[in-house]
This record gives C-alpha cells, structure tokens and sequence, in this order.
C-alpha cells in the first residue's frame, strides 16, 4: 500500500463534463495544490450533448467539444488517471481503489460518475446491434449504422430516441420508434408538445407505435429482431435504447454516504461526509429557489454545480441555485426548456406553437413555473429570468406578443 | 474626401435604429455574420457566431455589456470579445465602429 503524501489535494472520480468544469473552476479560483482526474473512458472530459445531435447527424465528421485541450490539463498541472476505473472509496483512510491496482489518496473528494443508460430489461437486451448512446465510442459506433435504407428502431420516445430518430431519417433510414406510455417525451413537456412532436416525426416518415411492450430482442449478431408484446416481429439493422438513465451512485453506495436516488447533496454541493463533494447528473440536489430535492440530467447542471463545488472547494461559499434549463434539437427545431415542468399546471401560449416559434408557458396560478421555447432563444432566457424572480406575473402580458418580455422582466423588478 | 486612414473602407452594417440594448442586430454582409449591440449610447459589432458552439450571438441575451450565447449560456464582453463565463474560452473577432449618417459602419478588413 502506498503511503499518504503530505497534501494530496483534490481528487475528481468522473472525467466528464461535471468533472471537467470543476477542474477548470478549482484552478480558476485560485485552487494551487494537487489535483487528479480518474475517469473510465480513454478520454479526456468532453461534452455528451452532441453524441445524440451534431455526431449522428454528420456522420463524415466528429464535433467534439472537449472542455480543455490536453495541453491545458498539463500546463494546470492536473494529474491524469484515464482509462482507469475507481472501485472502492475508504472514507477513513480518504483514499480511493483503482481497477488497475493504484491508490490514490485526497485531501477532498468530488463525485463527478455521471448516469448510465439502462439497458433494455428483456431477454437479448445485450443483443450486440442494442444501442445505448453516452459516450463517443457508443455515437461512433451507431452511426455505421446510419445509412440509407437501414432500418432502425428506436425503443423509448424520449429525448435521447427521438433526437437519434431524427439523425437516422436524415440519412434515408426507416425509422420506427417503439414507446411504452401514450406520448413523446412525456417526462419533459406537456401534451400539447408532445402532440406537436409526434406529427413531426411522422412528417419525416417515422413509424411510431404508443403503448408497445417489449419482451425480447432476438435473431443472429447482424440481425435483430424486435419482439413486442402483442406478437409482432420487427426486424431491424440496429435498435437505438432511449429509456433512461441511472445515476452512477455505487461508489456512494457502498462506502455509506446518503443516496436516495441519486447522491445526496445540500446546496452548496456537500455529500454527508464534509470531505466529499458531488456533482451533475449523479447528484439529488437541494434547490433553494423551489425549497425540493432534484435531480437533473442536464448539461447545464453538470457544468453550473460543478463550478460551484469547486468555489467551495476554494474557500468561497456559494450556493447553488439555479433555473433549471435544457434543451432538444430534432429536424431544425430548437426546443429549450426552463423552469419545472409542473403537471396540472395551466399553460398559454405566446407566439406561434403549430408554426414552432413561440413559448409555451406553465403557471401555477399567477406564477410562472415552467416555459418552453421552440426556436424562441431570447423569449426563453427573459422567461427564465421571470421564473428565477418568483414574483406573480399577468398571463394576459405574457400572452400578449405585443409586450415584449424585456420589457416586462423590467417592470417586475423594479416592483 | 474622407478623414479615413489611407486603406479603410467602411462599409454599412444596419441603421442604429435596428438595434436596440435588449435586441442586437444580425447582419450578413458579404460572406461575414456580424452581431450588432447598443450599448450606453454607443454601438459594437462582434462576429455573430459563438466560439464555442453553432449559437448566434444577435439572439443572445444582452446585461450590461455582455451578452449570452442562446445556446449554451456561455459569455463574452461584446466591446473587448473577451469570453467572461463558461463554457467559452476564446475570444470573439471584434470590429470598431463608426456611425455614418445613422447607420452603424465597420471596416470589414479591420477585426
């Protein structure tokens, strides 16, 4: 067993984007003593929006944006530990088991592990043309398959599916997209978008199926066939997984840390133990601007409460708290949520929804809660500035597109 | 005869009264995207597409003299280019103004 140094500073598990952005922060703010990275993929941290969008779109070509070239992380003087796998945490001892036999001890501990796609819970869910997308070599590896006349299916009609099914058509593929519940992307948007969207896709030719079970993958390695519950058979060229994701918590887990879903962390991004810290996807966190416990999987969240931890980490105290905030690219359409999607809520509409250029809002009662922008980039960000103020807010003006939101963000803060 | 240096050639982007501080301009000008803002009384031109990614900086949300990419939120000072939050780390192209007769001219050459 190696021997504790002296001051073994920061040691980061997860070398993706949460795990990246608190390393540029950590040295942004004025962090001096060690740092190091462990992260599973050979990569250095990059960002995973573009694996379901630009990567399967273009498939000649590669748009990765990486948080920092390697020079930076050497030039910052970041231990890198990649292609290496954390296997166990003794709290005690602050020190973390790598797969490869190393130990590495830390002064702080930040979990940046991220969530992995679950896989498809049927027999032959393993099946080798079964596609999940997280990371690079997952988005390389489905776009081969992307060519004209191949036939996908999608199982799940969720962001990450109906974003892969849109890629796919782009190329020529038939594309069928398998979804358990009654409407896409019911988790995110309320039925009217749902709606939209689902003449969207069918616009473009894809075949898309509500309320199907699935209960087996079968057929040869280079031809899997889809069986659904009520007897159908469809064969396919490759299957696109989209349902969902598991936050990366059994580190947390197994060395007694507070998980309920996700790790629990307070506002300022603190587990249970005072020397580990959490961030991104893997995290419930306590959000102060809605008083609940959340856990987002979002781009935003990964890098915004990354930067926070490691402010912490340097002697600040920040909370954080912010306006959750997403976004979707299907067929050149931009859609961005902000706030909670609240069921139940009422809804207005400003702008032109069917034509996709206008905000779709949700109120509970005079507050607004929740608005989506379809290809409506500046409405959305005033939107989600009326939401961080928490004040009651006239739906007539919101309405109204003669008020311009600007304008109306003005007049309630200066109440 | 003009009091421009030897070489300028100024070129007409919009009026200043397309562009207000809440909502920058955009402009296509001969193969060139430009984001145009108002700001304390005076007018700047930055290329219209982010560093960092495919946003358009003439959607962006204005505070100040920064302004925020639509698509990732990530910040540049419009008057220097220099990026001020992340994700965005290199600088913005940046163009001097001169305002002519109401309209809001650069020289294209001169980034």
């Amino acid at each position: 067993m190696t021997s504790r140094p002296m001051m073994p500073g920061v040691v980061v598990i997860g070398a993706g984007q949460a795990g990246g952005r608190a390393i540029e922060a950590l040295r942004g703010h004025g962090f001096q003593g060690p740092i190091t990275l462990i992260g599973s993929e050979p990569h250095l941290p990059y960002e995973r929006p573009a694996l379901s969008k630009e990567m399967l779109l273009d498939t000649a070509s590669e748009t990765i944006a990486w948080v920092r070239p390697a020079d930076w992380y050497a030039a910052e003087n970041v231990r890198l530990l990649l292609g290496a796998t954390a296997t166990s945490i003794d709290r005690d001892a602050r020190a973390v088991s790598l797969n490869n036999g190393t130990v590495v001890f830390y002064d702080t501990l930040i979990l940046a592990t991220g969530a992995s796609p679950r896989a498809l819970p049927v027999p032959g869910g393993d099946h080798p043309r079964c596609h999940t997308i997280r990371t690079l070599e997952d988005s390389r590896s489905l776009r081969t398959h992307f060519v004209p006349g191949a036939r996908i299916v999608v199982v799940g009609a969720g962001f990450i599916g109906l974003e892969a099914a849109a890629a796919a058509t782009s190329h020529g593929c038939a594309v069928t997209v398998l979804e358990a519940g009654s409407r896409v992307m019911a988790r995110g948007v309320p039925p009217r978008i749902s709606s939209l969207y689902a003449a969207l896709h069918r616009s473009h030719g894809v075949e898309l199926h509500f309320g199907v079970g699935i209960t087996a993958i079968t057929g040869p390695e280079n031809a899997p066939v889809v069986e659904c519950a009520d007897g159908t058979s469809i064969p396919a060229d490759a299957i696109v997984v989209g349902i969902g994701v598991v936050p990366e918590d059994g580190l947390a887990v197994a060395c007694g840390l507070a998980v309920d879903g996700g790790i629990v962390v307070d506002e300022h991004g603190r587990t249970t133990d005072p020397a580990i810290y959490a961030a991104g996807d893997v995290t419930r966190h306590y959000n102060p601007l809605f008083g609940l416990s959340l856990r987002l999987e979002s781009w935003q969240n990964a890098q915004n409460q990354a930067i926070a931890i490691a402010r912490n980490i340097a002697g600040q105290n920040i909370v954080y708290a912010e306006v959750p905030w997403f976004w979707s690219d299907q067929y050149g359409v931009n859609m961005q949520i902000t706030g909670l999607p609240t069921p139940g809520a009422t809804t207005i509409e400003r702008g032109d929804i069917d034509g996709f250029n206008g905000l779709l809002l949700e109120m509970t009662g005079n507050r607004l809660v929740c608005a989506i922008g379809l290809n409506a980039t500046r409405d959305l960000r005033f939107a989600k500035q009326i939401i961080s103020l928490g004040v009651d807010v006239d739906p007539a003006k919101l309405a109204d597109p003669g008020v311009k939101l600007a304008d109306l963000l003005r007049e309630l803060k200066s109440r | 005869m003009t009091d421009q240096p030897a070489g300028s050639r100024l070129v007409a982007l919009c009026d200043v009264a397309e562009v207000t501080e809440d909502t920058p301009a955009q402009v296509d000008h001969d193969g060139e995207v430009y984001a145009v803002f108002a700001h304390d009384g005076a007018y700047y031109v930055t290329q219209d597409l982010c560093t960092h990614g495919p946003g358009n900086l003439s959607e962006g949300y204005v505070e100040g003299c920064e302004v925020e990419c639509p698509f990732h939120q990530g910040k540049f000072n419009f008057i220097t280019g220099a990026p001020t939050a992340p994700p965005c780390t290199d600088a913005l192209r940046v163009w001097a103004v001169t305002v002519q007769d109401g309209k809001i001219c650069i020289d294209p050459a001169q980034a």
